[in-house]
């Protein structure tokens, strides 16, 4: 096979990987909890509309909750069970934040819906295959959670002549998309199949970072026609979706466009491997594959989890070292979050549970920014982080604007590097929230003003308008000036029969 | 700004301020022996004195701006200040002139500004132009190389009775040029390069024993960009374009100006390529930008060096430099991913 053409984008690291800690054992089935928690809101788009109620039985497979607008996809039961409440719970999220969720009290049946597998999809319309896509609640394992048929819908403004897979999982620690790979090379090639047929693409290029030669192998040898496996760097964040369209095509997305502009779509291998799922075995999305590990788990794995298992019941197949718990991350070292409360549900963007790892750099202070520029050598996006951190922390937000602020895919590679271990993530993402809500409550004030004067026009109008009729109305009492002449013609004639009378009375005397 | 109290990324490369800055002093060991070996042990009494005053005047001023001492003490960048300055000053000047240049740097150059990070102006060069336009006699007074001593260079005794009462036998037998300045002042006086050449200061590079320090210097330099303290941009672009002017005035007229070998290896040179120049705080930030940056200090070196009133040019070059980094830093942004032109 020849060898392809690469780009290498700017910037970047190379990491210690950590993934091998959770690449020895097989992808094992997490057991059945006692409770699934389904939260209502989703990665993108309004709140879910629940279809159960407290008390109704549902199967596994059914939905429990749908979308109400088109930047979201419904919900399904991940195991059959009881509703047993719909309530405000802490959901997974950066901020702790609150919503709705469906709890479901699970019966150990793990009784299905009936599934209705297509197996020639290629008869199928891809309008219909997108929709079949979208009920079955599939939105991008990788990582933002985009709903997947969005993407399948590039429309008829742009021809899609490459769809690009990804399978570079760049960051440390996470491995769930390794195995996967490795132990379901079908699943996805199968699954590529039908997304190619969806959007009707030409070419179909997968990336793989050179670290996972298992999984490259694997694929190699699934792989049907017309999809090309190549192998990547190992350089975070080779995985992030324009660095990937970068390193393959050469091409890059613009800083406001997306990757159809340049007739991309870019899919993860989890998301393959659930459409192909969905269509051929009718399955909608209800598990996912996540990795567990840190150095406070006994025995990193990769567990294939029912969504709306609570992150306890994992850690607890894990055997944690429970003095080893510093802190809980959802998701990997570089671009995770932490949280504290272990009885939050996993979703369908749930990637890793990273225990006890890294050891947090809290020993050392923050220092000023010594310009050292070792953050710009890094940063994938070509920013100067220096100059983001030195405006942002004077609330200078527009000057940070200035220096291309929302180029920042919040990658951390910047911050890994500083010498002064600045927090300069957490800036951006402060930066970037308080512009965002500056630019809310313009719009707000925007849309205020809009209306005061749109009330003050019309009530200008009206009053102009009911002056106008009041002064017709006023006109209309007054005598006109036809009628002045009329009346003066009257009296002329009044006049000239008076003085005919005493001209004939003149003459009669 | 609230800050929960772990924000991504979770892992570090693991460098910190003071690993930076105690790797600048390691790789100036080299030079610190050479030194010692050529001029005796005036160096090691003047970066004793620098140090001392910068480590004092920075906790004093610490303490006045209310800053926690035991953070900034322990970042080194007040001991790599004294240090550079140290090299820059004559050996056996008298005690105050060290003390007054670091205490001069600590208080004005960096704390007024606001401490670390904050300052336009690199310490060490403030210090050393305040000490030069003030005290023109005490820092233009060398020590000739050891083999030029008329007697046996002084041993630490004698060396700091001489620093701290500036009595000594025969003291005016110590005071020497550098070869810069004597290559400077012969060069006024009508004589020729070759001419000049032929003084005992000399040698085969360019002057005795200063050959040697740059050459140090230069390995100093190298274990740094190896490090990755520093990086390649700005060190390249002050010895090449001071390599280039050079090479090009002497081969026009080779009897007036320089080889291009000895710039490179006499007076600061060296020092200031790796040490003063790369001061990241006081430096243009981005890869570009330090091109421009470090093509300024190449460039105005070689002209106060050849056609200006002092002897070496790098202190005030990288000072006029500092003043334009902030025009520098605008106009060499790099291009964000996802703004090109085309595509
Ligand atoms: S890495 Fe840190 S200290 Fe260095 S320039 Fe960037 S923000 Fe400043
Ligand atoms: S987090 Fe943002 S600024 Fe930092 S390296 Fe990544 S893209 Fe650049």
């Amino acid at each position: 096979m020849k060898a392809r053409q690469l780009w290498s984008f700017f910037g970047g690291l190379t990491l210690p990987d950590g993934k091998n800690q959770s690449t020895q054992v097989p992808i094992t089935q997490a057991d059945l909890p006692e409770y699934l928690i389904f939260p209502l809101q989703q990665p993108t788009g309004n709140l879910l509309i629940p279809v159960v109620k407290i008390g109704d039985i549902v199967l596994k497979g059914e939905v429990v909750a749908k979308a109400q607008d088109n930047l979201s996809v419904p919900v399904h039961a991940s195991s059959s069970g009881k509703v047993i409440g719909i309530e405000n719970l802490p959901i997974l999220h950066p901020s702790g934040l609150q919503a709705p969720c469906i709890i479901i009290e699970t019966d150990g049946k793990e009784t299905w819906i009936d599934r209705y597998p297509f197996k020639d999809y290629q008869q199928l319309d891809p309008s219909y295959l997108r929709n079949l896509i979208r009920e079955m609640g599939i939105i991008g394992l990788g990582g933002a959670g985009f709903p997947t048929f969005i993407k399948l819908n590039s429309g008829a403004k742009a021809q899609v002549q490459t769809l690009i897979i990804n399978g570079a999982e760049s960051e440390p620690y996470i491995s769930c998309d390794d195995l996967l790979m490795r132990e379901r090379a079908h699943e996805i090639i199968q699954g590529i199949a039908i997304l190619r047929h969806a959007l009707q693409a030409c070419h179909c290029l997968m990336g793989i970072e050179d670290n996972k030669p298992e999984a490259y192998a694997a694929l190699t040898a699934a792989v049907t026609t017309g999809i090309e496996i190549i192998k990547i760097p190992t350089r975070y964040p080779a995985g992030g979706e324009k660095q990937l369209i970068k390193t393959l095509t050469g091409k890059e997305v613009t800083s406001r466009g997306l990757p159809i502009d340049i007739g991309v779509v870019c899919h993860n291998v989890g998301t393959a491997a659930a459409v192909y799922r969905a269509i051929h075995l009718g399955q909608p999305l209800t598990s996912r594959i996540i990795t567990v590990t840190g150095s406070a788990i006994d025995r990193p794995k990769n567990l294939e989890v029912l969504l709306g298992t609570p992150i306890y019941h994992l850690l607890n197949q894990c055997r944690v070292d429970q003095r080893r718990i510093n802190h809980l991350i959802i998701g990997g070292p570089m671009m995770g979050f932490t949280l504290n409360d272990i009885n939050l549900p996993v979703v369908k963007t749930t990637n890793c549970l990273l225990v006890g790892i890294p050891e947090p750099n809290k020993s050392t202070p923050v220092m000023p920014c010594i310009r050292c520029g070792a953050c710009a050598e890094v940063c994938p996006a070509h920013l100067l982080p220096q100059q983001l951190y030195w405006y942002t922390k004077a609330k200078e937000l527009d000057k940070a604007q200035d220096y291309h602020l929302f180029d920042c895919i919040e990658c951390g590679c910047c911050a890994y590097v500083c010498p002064s271990h600045i927090p300069l993530v957490h800036y951006y993402r402060y930066a970037k929230s308080e512009i965002q809500a500056q630019k809310q409550e313009q719009e707000q004030a925007h849309r205020a003003r809009q209306r005061y004067e749109f009330r003050h026009r019309r009530l200008e109008q009206e009053q102009q308008e009911q002056a106008a009729r009041q002064q017709m109305q006023k006109a209309s009492l007054s005598p006109s000036a036809s009628e002045d002449k009329k009346r003066a013609l009257i009296q002329a004639a009044v006049e000239r029969a008076r003085s005919k009378r005493i001209a004939q009375k003149e003459k009669l005397n | 700004m609230p800050f929960p109290f772990f924000s991504a990324p979770h892992i570090h490369q693991g460098t910190n301020v003071s690993q930076l800055m105690l790797q600048v002093i390691y790789a100036l060991i080299p030079a610190l022996l050479a030194y010692i070996w050529y001029f005796g042990y005036g160096i090691l009494i003047n970066i004793t004195l620098t140090v001392i005053t910068a480590v004092i005047t920075e906790a004093l001023m610490l303490a006045a701006r209310g800053q926690p001492l035991n953070i900034f003490l322990a970042d080194g960048s007040a001991v790599v200040t004294g240090t550079l300055l140290a090299f820059c000053l004559p050996a056996l000047t008298p005690w105050w002139i060290p003390v007054i240049g670091t205490a001069f740097a600590m208080i004005f150059a960096k704390h007024l500004y606001g401490g670390l990070g904050y300052n336009p102006f690199n310490p060490a060069m403030v210090g050393y132009v305040l000490l030069l336009i003030s005290f023109p006699k005490e820092m233009t007074t060398w020590l000739p190389v050891k083999d030029l001593m008329i007697n046996p260079p002084l041993d630490l005794k004698e060396s700091l009775k001489l620093v701290f009462t500036h009595i000594a036998p025969e003291v005016d037998s110590f005071s020497g040029a550098t070869p810069l300045d004597y290559t400077k002042t012969q060069l006024r006086l009508g004589r020729a390069i070759d001419e000049i050449r032929s003084h005992p200061l000399f040698g085969g590079l360019g002057g005795k024993g200063w050959a040697w320090i740059n050459g140090w210097f230069f390995l100093g330099g190298m274990w740094l960009l190896y490090k990755r303290v520093i990086s390649w941009h700005i060190p390249s672009a002050v010895l090449g374009i001071l390599l280039a002017m050079s090479t090009m005035f002497h081969f026009l007229v080779p009897n007036y100006y320089p080889s291009a070998l000895f710039h490179l290896t006499s007076g600061g040179t060296m020092l200031g390529a790796f040490f003063i120049a790369t001061d990241p705080v006081t430096a243009a930030a981005s890869p570009r930008g330090r091109l421009f940056y470090g093509a300024g200090i190449g460039g105005l070196t070689y002209i106060i060096r050849t056609w200006g009133g002092y002897p070496d040019g790098i202190a005030f070059s990288v000072l006029l430099m500092n003043m334009a980094v902030p025009v520098i830093d605008y106009y060499t942004q790099p291009p964000v991913f996802g703004h090109k032109k085309d595509s």
